[in-house]
C-alpha cells in the first residue's frame, strides 16, 4: 500500500514512466523479495515450520525410533486423558507461569523504574542487575541448590536472622516449586528490565509536565502517564515470558529433577523424559502439540486484550 | 510503587537522592549473592565445602579446584563445543534474518502477509513441538554428534525476522529511497543503508541469540553424545553426574563454564542495552 505511493511522491523517478509500468516494477520487487527471502525460507521450512507439521503426524504414531512405525489414530491424545503425570506437569507448568511472570514483571518494572530517577551511575546499576540474565541456568542452577540447603544454606541462615526455621526448599513439597520460581524470576528479570527502562526513557518529559500542572499526584502520573506509555513494552515483555515460561527445563532439571515426587515435573521435562527416556515419540509428540495449543489460547487472548489495553503513539 | 514512599521526601532532594542510591545498592548487591557464592565456594577446601555447616567466606582459599576439575570432565573442550554451536547459529540466524526481514518490511509481492503470518505463528511455538521431529531428522540424516546435526535446526527461528523486520519498519523510508534514486538497486540499499542503520538491532540479536544458545541445554543434551559436540551445559550435567555434590569442584565448573559468558556481556552489553533501545523493543 505505502510502497505503491512512493512512486508518486518521488514523482521525477526516470523509471515510473507512466504507461502500465507498475506490474512489471511490482514483478521485478517480487523476484528481489524471493531472493531475500530464500536464504532465511529454506532453513525455516526444513528446520521450524516442517518439523511442526511433523509434529502433528508424529503424534499419530506408535513409534519408538527403533522398529518402525505404526498408526495409532488418536490413541495417543487419548492416552493423556488418564494419565496423572501429564495432568500434574500441565499443572505445574501453570503454576509456574502464573506465579513467575507477574513477579518477573513486578522486579523488572519495580527496578526499572528505581533506575529511572535520574542517577548519574545507572549505567553501572544496570549492567549489574542485568548480570543474572547473562549466565548460564545450569550454572547458576547448581548455585541455588546450595543457596538452597536446608541446614545453613544461606536462604535459611537470612530467615534464621528473622527467628524463621526455613523449609527444606527443593526437597519440600510445598516449597520446591516456589524455590524454582524464585530462582527463575532471579535469572530473567534483567530481560525486562532493560526494556522498561529503555521504554521508560522514550517518554517525553513534557508528559510528565502536563500531567503535574493539571496537578496529578506522582500515583496518578504513573497511572495516566507511565503505565499508557509503557504498555507496548509491558505487552511484549509479558508475551515473551509467558512463552519462555511454558518452557521452562532446566532449571527444574538440575535442581529438583522434577521432584519431589511430581512436583516440580513441568511440561518439556515430561516430554523429554516420555521421548528420550521412555522412547515414546508419538506420546511426547501428541503432549508437546496440547501444550502448543494451550499457548496459542493464550496468547490470543493477549492479541485480544493488548487492542483494548496498549496505547501505541501512532 | 517506590513513588509513595519518596514523595514525603521530594522536598528534601539530597535525601531522596541517598534514598535511591541506597536501594539501588542493596537491590544490586542481593542480585549478585548467588554470582559471588558460585566463585567464593568454587575456591573452598573440600572438607569445608562438604562439611554440615555450609561457610560462606572460604577459611582458606584453594586456587587448584580449578584444575582438579578441569581434570573430571573436559570443560575446556566444552567451552570450545559452546562457542561453535552459540556462534554457528548466531552467525547463520543473523544473517538469514536480516535478508529476510528487509524483504518483509521494505518489498511489496504476493503473499507477503501470508507468509509473515506463518512466521509469526512459529514465533509462539514451544521449542518442545518441534524437538521431537528435528531429533528423528537429524537422526534420519546421521547428523545425531554433528555440528551440522547441532547447529542447523536451531539456526532458523522466526524471532530474527520478527525483531528486525519491528526495526526496519522504523527507519525512514526516505533514506532508501535517496539511494535508489542515486541509482542503488535493492540489494545496494539494502547493504549501505539500512545494514550499518541496523547495526544496533542485528548486534541485539546477535548477543541474544548466542547468549540463548550458550545456554541452551535441551537440544544439545538429545543431539550430543560424545565430548566432540557437548556444550557447557550438558557437560555441567554430566559433571554433577560423576562429581556428586562435592559442591568446591561442581560451583568452579559453575565458574569456569560462566566467567566466559560474564566476560562477553560486559563486552557486548553496549550493543546490547544500546539494540534493546532502538530495536523498538522499548515500546516504540
Amino acid at each position: 500500500m505505502a510502497v505503491d505511493t512512493l512512486p508518486a511522491r518521488t514523482a521525477p523517478r526516470p523509471q515510473a514512466a507512466p504507461a502500465g509500468p507498475t506490474p512489471r516494477w511490482r514483478n521485478k520487487e517480487t523476484i528481489a523479495a524471493w531472493l531475500f527471502i530464500l536464504p532465511s525460507l529454506i532453513g525455516f521450512l526444513i528446520f521450524t515450520a516442517g518439523p511442526v507439521l511433523a509434529a502433528g503426524v508424529i503424534s499419530l504414531l506408535n513409534w519408538n525410533l527403533f522398529s518402525s512405525p505404526t498408526f495409532a489414530g488418536l490413541k495417543n491424545f487419548a492416552r493423556l486423558g488418564p494419565d496423572p503425570t501429564f495432568w500434574s506437569a500441565l499443572g505445574n507448568t501453570a503454576y509456574f507461569t502464573l506465579v513467575s511472570v507477574p513477579l518477573t514483571i513486578l522486579v523488572s518494572l519495580g527496578l526499572a523504574l528505581l533506575l529511572n530517577q535520574g542517577l548519574s551511575r545507572i549505567a553501572v546499576f544496570r549492567s549489574l542487575l542485568l548480570l543474572p540474565y547473562a549466565t548460564i541456568t545450569v550454572a547458576v542452577a547448581f548455585v541455588w541448590i546450595w543457596l538452597y540447603i536446608p541446614h545453613g544454606g544461606l536462604a535459611n541462615t537470612v530467615l534464621g536472622w528473622f527467628g524463621i526455621n526455613g523449609p527444606a526448599w527443593l526437597i519440600s513439597d510445598f516449597w520446591a516449586m516456589p524455590a524454582l520460581i524464585a530462582m527463575s524470576v532471579w535469572k530473567s528479570f534483567g530481560f525486562g528490565m532493560v526494556v522498561f527502562l529503555a521504554g521508560l526513557q522514550a517518554i517525553p518529559q513534557q508528559l510528565y509536565e502536563a500531567a503535574r500542572v493539571d496537578g496529578s499526584s506522582a500515583w496518578q502520573s504513573f497511572r495516566n502517564v507511565t503505565l499508557p506509555m509503557l504498555s507496548p513494552a509491558l505487552f511484549f515483555v509479558i508475551v515473551t515470558s509467558i512463552i519462555g515460561s511454558f518452557q521452562v527445563f532446566d532449571q527444574a532439571l538440575i535442581m529438583t529433577n522434577g521432584g519431589p515426587g511430581s512436583r516440580t515435573t513441568t511440561l518439556v521435562m515430561y516430554i523429554y523424559r516420555t521421548g528420550f527416556e521412555n522412547y515414546d515419540q508419538g506420546y511426547a509428540a501428541a503432549q508437546s502439540l496440547v501444550l502448543f495449543g494451550f499457548i496459542v489460547v493464550i496468547t490470543a487472548a493477549q492479541f485480544v486484550l493488548q487492542r483494548r489495553l496498549v496505547h501505541y503513539d501512532n | 510503587m517506590t513513588t509513595d514512599a519518596v514523595t514525603p521526601l521530594l522536598k528534601n532532594p539530597v535525601a531522596t537522592r541517598k534514598l535511591i542510591v541506597f536501594a539501588c545498592f542493596l537491590v544490586t548487591a542481593v542480585t549478585l549473592v548467588p554470582v559471588v557464592m558460585m566463585v567464593l565456594v568454587a575456591f573452598q577446601s573440600d572438607a569445608e565445602s562438604m562439611a554440615a555447616q555450609p561457610s560462606f567466606w572460604p577459611s582458606s582459599w584453594h586456587p587448584e579446584n580449578l584444575q582438579r576439575a578441569f581434570d573430571l570432565v573436559p570443560l575446556g573442550r566444552y567451552l570450545v563445543n559452546t562457542v561453535i554451536f552459540a556462534a554457528g547459529t548466531t552467525l547463520l540466524e543473523t544473517v538469514t534474518a536480516a535478508l529476510a526481514a528487509y524483504a518483509f518490511a521494505r518489498l511489496n509481492f504476493p503473499g507477503r502477509s501470508w507468509l509473515f503470518g506463518i512466521y509469526l505463528a512459529t514465533l509462539m511455538i514451544p521449542s518442545q513441538v518441534t524437538l521431537i521431529p528435528q531429533f528423528i531428522l537429524v537422526a534420519k540424516l546421521q547428523g545425531i554428534d554433528t555440528w551440522p546435526g547441532m547447529i542447523l535446526p536451531h539456526a532458523f527461528t522466526a524471532i530474527g525476522v520478527f525483531l528486525l523486520r519491528q526495526f526496519f519498519l522504523g527507519i525512514p523510508r526516505d533514506y532508501e529511497e535517496a539511494a535508489r534514486l542515486d541509482g542503488a538497486n535493492r540489494w545496494q540499499a539494502f547493504i549501505r543503508v539500512i545494514v550499518p542503520l541496523a547495526v544496533p538491532a542485528i548486534a541485539t540479536l546477535a548477543v541474544f541469540k548466542f547468549i540463548g544458545q550458550w545456554n541452551n541445554l535441551l537440544w544439545p543434551l538429545v543431539i550430543s553424545n560424545s565430548d566432540s559436540t557437548r556444550t557447557a551445559a550438558v557437560g555441567l550435567q554430566v559433571f554433577q553426574d560423576i562429581n556428586g555434590t562435592q559442591w568446591n569442584l561442581l560451583l568452579m565448573a559453575a565458574t569456569i563454564t560462566t566467567v566466559p559468558l560474564i566476560v562477553l556481556f560486559f563486552l557486548t552489553q553496549r550493543w546490547f542495552i544500546r539494540g534493546i533501545t532502538m530495536s523498538g523493543l522499548g515500546g516504540r
